[in-house]
This record gives structure tokens, sequence and C-alpha cells, in this order.
């Protein structure tokens, strides 16, 4: 192992209600770096995500996680968010009776008095523009830019070491993408010199949009469930868009 | 003795064995009955300190009353305090009420029947006392009334007969709040009337806050004219023996509208079977039920009826229970009858346990198992009541937050 990586991933399996769907995974990643993932529909982007960040129903039958040198593979999911990781979700649930506001006060890390907590609350939904809806219940009745813009919000307040995006702009109308492409930026620090950033990302996307924002070192290409390339992420966002997935179809066949 | 007065006590010496159609039965011969005792007036301060602290986890503020406009304190059947601070407004013992206007006579028992069942017509047989509150047509209340129903005395049967009237184009804000000093048992029997004239609005915020052993029956009815509006709360969190109330509303004059909102939390041995029912009978008739429920071990049926009479008239009735213990159990009953093509009559009910998907979610954010759930149970029973006062409300937030803490 090591210690200089922040996310070390070695031959990871993973299953959903029995049915496997990584096959053998490896990723290394070191402290403020940022990586993307493409991939086509299906292919276990999402279930890579919410493997490393520890949800119960996606089982680890093969290999182990490594966050920053510590074995989280049977860690439990709060667990892991208390060590320095956040996700922000494709699809959140409605929690009724919770509102925005409770929810992005619960993110802050530190355990200062409920009350304490109000401006900076405010301060960061103004940013998100979001201030009308933190009065609102969690997600309820959010159309889905408002969503990507909430779970960003609830990301910079907990202020995660490594933040797992899942597909931040798809959805988002190309105003909001500028918005939410800044809020990134905020949350990877990506304004500070590069030897500087202590935040890592692991971003999906199918647009390449979010690379225009982001200072991506890697890219991958998923498909069924295993890295099929690693490279510059623009160079692979090319091929894609010229070639479609058609070149991993053709790797996976090798 | 008028002939009136005379048909309603033959009414209630003929229900005086009825069982109601809804709860365990009660045997009322297992409980002391005392006539009511005449009213008294002491000074707040003059009421033991653990039981004004008792008093204050149901919202009822004795040591600073500056933000009520008046006062009502019951123990067991015995007025014990009455005051008003405001113009308009009228707040005294029902028996006092009832020796100042000859007319009030008329609003004994319409709104609710006095030989529904044998716990009513205990009340009427032991001529019970209670509280009269009233507003002048006109008149709001600028801060709410309390009126505190205080069970102290083991084993006795506390009849309570209260009256309510908010005249044409007034406003009342009322909270209850009915405790018990000790853990000895107990039986609250309490009939509450509401006259709702023209215009006229009333909040009425009850906390219940009784003891493992005490058994409640509470009857409450409503009557609800032209543009009227009656918004109802209910609070009860903590453990009781058995209690059981189905408060009924009558919209008898156009446009009028009536709430139900209750929060209930059933704790091991707890038996809760509470309802509210709502009579469209006039053009324009809203109604809205919101129930909340949460068992944590204890038995709550949720009861609710709405019935349509009219072609335009709205009702919606909502019901959601959270199981979080072993044991217990909580039933959704939502009803509804629409008697005219026309009436937009509907109901939502959802029973289960807390959504695991929803825990995570909380979890991801760094919460603990424990904090996540908690976070979502609080979410559960936090009901913003439309229509209350900001105040008002805010009080009932805390008054359910505090009886949380004990619970969870
Ligand atoms: N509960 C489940 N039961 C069975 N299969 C599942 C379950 N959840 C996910 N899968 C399957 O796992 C595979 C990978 O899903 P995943 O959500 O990780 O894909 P993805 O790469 O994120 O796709 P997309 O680009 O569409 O978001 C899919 O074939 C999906 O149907
Ligand atoms: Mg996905």
């Amino acid at each position: 192992m090591n210690s200089e990586n922040l996310l070390e991933i070695e031959d990871l399996h993973v299953s959903v209600d029995g049915r496997g769907i990584l096959h053998g995974l490896n990723l290394t990643l070191k402290p403020g770096e940022t990586h993307v993932i493409f991939g086509p529909n299906g292919s276990g982007k999402t279930t890579l995500l919410m493997s490393i960040m520890g949800f119960p129903r996606y089982k680890v039958t093969q290999g182990r996680i490594l966050f920053k040198g510590q074995d989280v593979t049977a860690l439990p999911v709060d667990g892991r968010a208390r060590l320095g990781i956040g996700i922000s979700f494709q699809r959140p649930p409605v929690v009724r009776g919770v509102k925005t506001h409770d929810m992005v006060a619960a993110c802050f890390r530190d355990k200062r008095p409920y009350e304490q907590k109000g401006a900076e609350v405010t301060q960061l939904a103004e940013r998100a523009n979001l201030l009308g809806f933190l009065e609102r219940d969690i997600n309820h009745g959010f159309s889905g830019g408002e969503i990507k813009r909430s779970e960003m919000l609830q990301l910079l307040a907990q202020n995660p070491d490594l933040a797992l995006l899942d597909e931040p702009e798809s959805g988002v109308d190309l105003e909001n993408i500028a918005l939410i492409g800044q809020l990134i930026n905020e949350l990877l620090d990506e304004t500070h010199p590069a030897c500087q950033q202590a935040h890592s990302g692991l971003i999906i996307t199918h647009t390449g949009h979010i690379l225009d924002y982001v200072n991506a070192r890697t890219g991958y290409v998923l498909c069924a469930g295993m890295i099929m390339c690693e490279g510059d992420p623009r160079d692979i966002l090319n091929s894609i868009k010229e070639k479609g997935y058609q070149e991993c179809v053709a790797c996976l066949k090798k | 003795m008028s002939e009136e007065v005379k048909e309603k006590s033959d009414k209630a010496r003929a229900a005086a064995a009825k069982s109601a159609p809804f709860g365990n039965d009660i045997n009322l011969a297992q409980y002391e009955t005392c006539p009511p005792e005449i009213p008294v007036q002491i000074a707040p301060s003059e009421i033991r300190h653990q039981d004004r602290r008792k008093m204050l986890a149901t919202g009822i503020m004795l040591d600073d009353p500056s933000q009520r406009s008046g006062t009502f304190v019951q123990f067991d059947n015995r007025p014990l305090h009455t005051s008003v601070a405001q113009e308009g407004i009228e707040v005294m013992a029902t028996s006092q009420a009832l020796a100042k206007y000859g007319w009030l006579g008329d609003y004994f028992w319409k709104a609710v029947a006095v030989d529904a069942d044998k716990y009513t017509a205990h009340v009427e047989l032991n001529n019970a006392d209670g509280y009269f509150i009233r507003a002048l047509p006109g008149a709001k209340t600028l801060f709410p009334l309390q009126a505190c129903i205080y069970l102290s005395r083991a084993r006795l049967i506390q009849d309570v007969h209260n009256i309510i009237i908010a005249e044409e184009g007034s406003e009342l804000h009322i909270i209850t709040g009915c405790a018990t000093a000790g853990n000895e048992p107990g039986l609250h029997l309490g009939i509450s009337e509401f006259y709702i004239k023209k215009g006229a609005k009333v909040t009425f915020s009850m906390i219940h806050s009784w003891s493992p052993e005490i058994e409640v029956r509470p009857r409450t009815g409503a009557i609800i004219e032209q543009d009227g509006l009656f918004l109802s709360n209910y609070v009860l969190m903590r453990p009781v023996q058995s209690i059981q109330l189905n408060p009924s509303a009558h919209c008898v004059g156009e446009n009028a509208t009536v709430r139900f909102n209750s929060v209930m939390v059933a704790t091991p041995g707890s038996k809760i079977d509470a309802g509210s029912k709502a009579f469209l009978n006039a053009e324009g008739t809203r109604t809205e039920m919101i129930a909340r429920a949460i068992s944590t071990g204890g038995e709550i049926v949720s009861r609710g009826y709405i019935e349509g009479n009219v072609a335009n008239c709205k009702g919606h009735l909502e019901c959601r229970g959270l199981i979080l213990g072993e044991a217990g159990f909580i039933h959704a009953i939502p009803e509804l009858k629409g008697a005219k093509a026309g009436v937009d009559l509907s109901h939502e009910a959802a029973v289960g346990k807390i959504a695991e998907e929803e825990v995570e979610y909380l979890m991801a954010r760094g919460l603990t198992r424990d904090e996540a759930t908690a976070t979502i149970i609080r979410g559960f029973l936090k009901v913003d009541i439309e229509g209350l006062p900001p105040m008002l409300n805010e009080e009932l937030k805390k008054a359910v937050q505090a009886s949380e803490q004990d619970i969870f």
C-alpha cells in the first residue's frame, strides 16, 4: 500500500442483490487529484461510487477499498463520511419534514450548536442559488437541476476530502452548468495551485462539460464492470465522441 | 326545571350505561364520582410548583402570563382561577356563565349529543363545570387564551363541560393543556362544544400529558357557520392507559372550513383511538385532516371520516404512521362518504417503518444511524400548521420537541 494515495481500490468485485456488477476494478487517486469516469449506461459507474461510499446494498465480494491508508471496506457509510468521503446522489430520496436548511446544517462536520450555523447555511445557499429552498423539505418537488444544486450545496457544507460526484451536470441547463461548475470548483478548491489542493474528486460524466471547470488529471472508461481505458480525459472524451463506446467493446473482446 | 333541561337529563339517564362505539369500555363504578365544587379564585402562584411545571409542559404559562390574553385553571372538578386581560373576550367557569347568561342553556349539548355514550351522560348527570370562553362580535385575541384541566385526585372521574363561542367576525386562539399530578389512576371526561359564528375563526390547540394509569374520553363537537374557520390541533406524546376521541365538526354555513391536525405517540402500554369527523353540509365547505402517528410499542387506531353532502365541497384526509417498536400497531381507518356528485374527497394513508434509503442518505452526510433516525422522526412529527399564528406554531413545535426528548 502506498500511503501517498488518498484512495486505493484493489481488485474490487461488487454485487447488487446477488448480481455481480463490478468485476475486479483497480484505481488509485492521490490527494488533490480529480479523475473522471466515462462509460455507457449500466456499465457500473454509479455502483462504483456507491461502493466507495459504503452503501450496504452494494456488497463487496472481493477486493478492498483503502482511504487515507485505512482499509474502509467494512466501515459503514457514516464512518466513511466522517473520514472525509462525500457523495452527490444521482437520485436522492425526499425526506418529508426535514428542511433543506436542516440538512445543510447537519452536513457541517463540526459539532457547533445548530443556531450558530444559520448564517453559514444561508451564505452557502445564496451561492448555490437555493435561498428560496431552505424552508422546503429536502428534495420535495425539486426539479432535476435543483437537485443537482442542492446536492452540491450539501457537499460544500460537508467539505469532504474526496467528493464522489454522480453526473453533476446531467439535465442541467447551460446557465446552471456554469454555476454547478463553479460550485465544484469551490469544492475541489481548483483556484489553488495544484500542489496545495487537498480536495480530490471522482466525477462521473457523460457529456464531459465538467472538464471545462475542473482540472481533471485522469479519465477512465468503465465497461461492463471493468476499467477498459485510462488516460487523458480529453482524449478519451474525443474518442468517445468520434467512435462511441465501440472501442471499449472492442477492447473487451481482446 | 325547564322542559328542555329535564329532557336532556332524561336522555342522559337513558344513556348512562351506553358503551361508546370505539375504545375499550370503561366501568365507571371503578372510579369515584364527585359532584362539581363551587369555583374559587386563587392566584396562580398559590398552585404548587410541581403542578405548575407539569402544566408548563402542556403550554400553560402561569408564571408569566404576559403572552396570554386570558387564563382558566380547573383542578379535578373545581375551577380554581379565571382571568382575562382583554376587552371583548370572556373567560369564566361554565357554572358562572350559566348564572350570568340565561340564553346559555341553548348552547348545551347542541354540538355534542348528551346521549352519545355513558361518558357524555356522566358529565350531564354530574352537572360538570368547566370553562366558558367567548369572543364578542369582532373581538380578536391578541395573545392566545390558555385553559388548563388538571387531574390531581386519585381514582376520580373528572367531569368537564366547556362551551366556546366565537361571535360573528371574532377570532379566538386557545391553548388547552390537560395534565395529571402523579401516577394514580383516574378518568378524564371532557365535553367541549364550539360555536363558530359567521366569519369567525377559532384555533384550538390541545396538548395532553397524562400518565400510564389514566383513561381519557374527550367529546368534542363544533358547529361552523358561514365563512367560519375551525383549526383544531392535538398533541399527545406522553404515556396514557387509554384514550379515545373522535371530535366532529359540522360545516353548516357556506365556505365554512375545518382543519384537524394531530400528532400522537403511543408508548408501550398506551392505547390510543383517535380520529376526527367532518360533515360538509354547505356550498364551498372545506376540510383537511392530517394525522401523524408513531408507535414505540403502543396501539394506535387513527380514524378519519369526511362526509360531503353538497356538490361543491372539498375534503382531504392524510394519515401517516411510523412503527418504531417491536410490539404495538397502527391501524389507519380513513373513510370518505360522498352523498352528491361533485364532491371532491380524497385520502392518503401510509403505515410503515422509516425508509432505509432516507436513513442512509443522512448517514452519507456524516450523521450516525441514531442521529439520522432521530432527525427523520423529528421531521415526521413536525407538522407546520397552516393558519396558526406564527407564535403559536412555534410554541406547539416547542411542546412537541420537549416531549420528544423524553421519548426518543
Ligand atoms: N438492485 C439492482 N438489482 C439488479 N441490478 C441492478 C440493481 N441496481 C443496479 N443494477 C444494475 O447494475 C448495472 C450497473 O448500474 P449502474 O447504476 O452502476 O450503472 P451506471 O453506469 O451508473 O449507468 P448510468 O449511466 O445509466 O447511470 C445496471 O445494469 C443496473 O441495472
Ligand atoms: Mg449512474
